[in-house]
């Protein structure tokens, strides 16, 4: 952390450290485009994986906060950049340097109201284009007066604006179509059943070709990081369970972590092998749902029937212990709610046993036929270069031969002395993407295998103070979901609330990069490709 | 007169009361032995055929999944197949938050239904906004805009609630009056009234 601390220091004199848990840069914005390029280019650095942009509302000024990760040191750093303009507040754009940029930013316009300079899309992302205010300002006007329920079709527009700066240094904006004036548009969605969701694609063909998609979100876009602010920490935690609702326990294992590492609470042994178990658990769950849905959208119906079986037999355990089918809410501040049911060790042997029979059976009915493999196998190629700049993480980004598994590349809880194998495939089409996580489920069982005869004894939660209270600080917080990375970020100014708490979700790259797998493709590959990209559109909305 | 579908006992349902005054309110000024005959024999056939509209938009929609799967199968009910197009199916499962960018689309999905029309606010946003009262961007409750029939209580209810609700919807089309039968139609007349479609006069 030095060495990259003196060398930053060496080449940008104007920026100040603070440390952390990661290392943090203050940069002002007119030198920020260059210090990314660096970040970036540098080999000793080689800061390729943009984790994250947190949009800040600090009251006196507006700003960013950066994540970068290193895929090739495994380092991380955050870099500040801030601007005192309320009325205009602009920054520079690194869109040119990360793919995925385009869409981060576009996501800090629509909540803070900061443009972007050279972002060459810069519209509004979850909420409609006449919607009056920032909602995450803080002086933010929530009144339901200001922007009422309308039934009436929201306003479309053809154009996007972008922010170019000259070579005087003179900023002008533009308007730019977003498709050609003779493309021929179709409209897929929000009501759709393939879309997994309320998710909306306008696609741009050319007989049966896809020119390009406009993504359009927030067709389930409830606020929830505005909510959190009002909200005291625990409460915050049920949150987690209607974002990506098979990841539930992933989320909140996340959030608990970071609140627990801010407040210095050491939870006991058997509350973090009870929270690896039921990870794992949800993890077996969410990848035979993806099997199931996904075998459907492309036409074989019968696979969820075969799937959901597993899955309800998972569900029934989940139930025993933690009282729900879904939205357990059972992960809190200090341990695990309740204790498990004394069912759980048998019911979980009971699914142990049947899992391997019932993946080899998907693997004989599906995986290997002829239609299939027709329709899956080199349709969709994501290269390893381009899942890490479109921020592809977990079994998509994996099947391009991305190793980003966070529970290898930063292992959290007990998963360093876990055995496992992280499963990476190199083809990188949507046969890879379904097959890593057909292997995955093998993976978890076997943590499960290693955990369920090892259930320490003691306490499944320990004593937290009544009213919680965060000492004034921010931390950023990662763990592999069932869909990839997620990361909680949160900043608290010493009271029971957040005074930011920003989710990052896997599904939010994994939809923005549809447009660029599918140009070239046939239309009906578009299904394929979403199907496997396995979004979940409540995630990505928050 | 008793109400009842699926030979579940008349005694073992819940709101038998609002069932009741339904049924009085349509009897009031008498039946036609003919046309009530008919009424019974169309509105059995109805009542056991209704199908649904593959709409979600987020947790309820996976215990909808689950309902349509083997283990809890309403096909067996004779609620059959979810249909994706809204002129195929007879009532929408609201299932999941509404917010304000789904609110046209969900009116427009609603307008689209073919006539008889039925809606089911499943789950505690549909009814009222749920866990999300504070929100800026969440319709309280998708009786703002479109008329419900049943609401569905639950942080997703779960499948038998769904099976449950279901069948309230069918003892409710079991009491309509099919020929001639004013009072829902009147209802949701009223219910266009106070929100209209945009950009349709009359």
């Amino acid at each position: 952390m030095a060495d990259m601390q003196e060398k930053i220091a060496k080449l940008f004199p104007e920026a100040t450290f603070e440390a952390g848990d990661t290392l943090l840069v203050n940069i002002p914005d007119s030198r920020w485009h260059e210090l990314a390029k660096t970040l970036r280019d540098d080999d000793e650095l080689a800061f390729d994986y943009l984790v994250t942009i947190v949009g800040m509302d600090w009251a006196d000024s507006l700003g960013c906060i950066y994540y970068l990760n290193s895929t090739k040191h495994g380092t991380h750093i955050s870099v500040k950049v801030s601007t005192t303009d309320r009325i205009q507040p602009m920054l520079h754009s690194i869109s040119d340097l990360w793919a995925i940029a385009v869409i981060y930013e576009r996501e800090v316009y629509d909540f803070f109201g900061i443009v972007f300079i050279n972002n060459p899309d810069m519209r509004r992302l979850f909420l409609s284009i006449d919607w009056k205010g920032y909602p995450l300002r803080k002086d933010y006007d929530a009144s339901p007066e200001v922007n009422p329920v309308s039934t009436e079709n929201e306003r479309q527009s053809d154009f996007t604006n972008t922010w170019v700066e000259g070579p005087d240094g003179k900023i002008e904006k533009k308007e730019v179509r977003v498709f050609e004036k003779d493309d021929f548009v179709v409209n897929i969605g929000p009501q759709h059943p393939a879309t997994h969701g309320v998710l909306r694609f306008r696609t741009a063909v050319d007989g049966e070709e896809i020119k390009k998609i406009d993504v359009y979100m927030g067709y389930i876009h409830r606020g929830i990081e505005k909510i959190c602010e009002q909200l005291t920490y625990p409460q915050t935690l049920h949150f987690m369970d209607r974002l990506d609702y098979f990841s539930a326990h992933p989320y909140h294992h996340g959030l608990c972590m970071t609140i627990e590492q801010a407040a210095g609470i050491e939870i006991s042994r058997r509350a973090q092998v009870i929270r690896v178990l039921m990870d794992e658990l949800s993890r077996i769950a969410s990848h035979c749902l993806f099997i199931g849905t996904f075998c459907m959208d492309l036409g074989a119906t019968t696979m969820l029937f075969y799937t959901l079986r597993v899955r309800e037999q998972i569900l029934d355990i989940m139930e025993k212990t933690c009282g729900a089918r879904m939205t357990f809410n059972y992960e809190c501040i200090g341990g695990v709610m309740q204790d498990l049911h004394p069912d759980f060790v048998k019911d979980v042997k009971a699914l142990l046993e049947v899992l391997p029979a019932n993946i080899k059976e998907y693997n004989k009915i599906f995986t290997g036929n002829v239609i299939t493999r027709g329709r899956m196998e080199n349709v969709g190629v994501l290269s390893r270069e381009d899942a890490i700049s479109w921020s592809i993480t977990g079994p998509s980004g994996r099947a391009s031969g991305w190793a980003c598994d966070i529970r290898k590349t930063d292992p959290y809880s007990i998963y360093s002395e876990l055995d496992f194998e992280e499963v990476t495939r190199t083809e990188g089409d949507s046969m890879a993407r379904f097959k890593v996580r057909m292997d995955e489920m093998v993976q978890s069982a076997r943590i499960i295998e290693q955990l369920i005869d090892n259930i320490p004894e003691g306490e499944y939660c320990v004593k937290v103070p009544k009213v919680l209270k965060l000492p004034v600080g921010h931390w950023f917080r990662m763990v592999e979901g069932c869909r990839g990375a997620f990361g909680i970020y949160i900043e608290s100014d010493g009271t029971t609330s957040p005074y930011r708490l920003k989710i990052v979700p896997p599904c939010l790259p994994a939809a923005a990069v549809v447009d660029h797998l599918t140009r070239g493709n046939k239309i009906a590959d578009l299904i394929t490709i979403g199907g496997s990209m396995d979004y979940i559109v409540p995630d990505i909305d928050r | 007169m008793e109400v009842t579908t699926k030979s579940m006992p008349y005694e073992a349902w819940k709101d038998n009361e609002y069932i009741e005054k339904l049924v009085n309110e349509l009897r009031e000024n008498g039946t036609n032995v003919v046309v009530g005959n008919l009424d019974k024999l169309i509105n059995w056939g109805r009542s056991n055929s209704i199908w649904p509209l593959t709409f979600a938009t987020s947790c309820c929609g996976i215990e909808f999944v689950s309902l349509g799967a083997a283990r809890f199968d309403m096909a067996r009910f004779g609620w059959e197949v979810a249909r994706a197009s809204p002129r195929q199916a007879d009532f929408i499962m609201v299932a999941g938050t509404i917010v304000h960018r789904m609110a046209p689309v969900l009116r427009r999905l609603y307008d689209q239904l073919a006539e008889p029309k039925y809606v089911i606010a499943c789950g505690a946003c549909a009814v009222s906004g749920g866990p999300f009262r504070k929100s800026y961007h969440v319709v309280m409750g998708c009786d703002k805009i479109i008329p419900v029939d049943v609401y569905l209580p639950g942080c997703p209810p779960r499948p038998e609630a769904m099976i449950y609700s279901i069948m309230q919807l069918s003892r409710k089309i079991k009491v309509e009056r099919f020929f001639g039968g004013v009072n829902r139609k009147q209802k949701q007349e009223e219910f266009l009234k106070e929100h209209p479609i945009p950009g349709v006069e009359d």
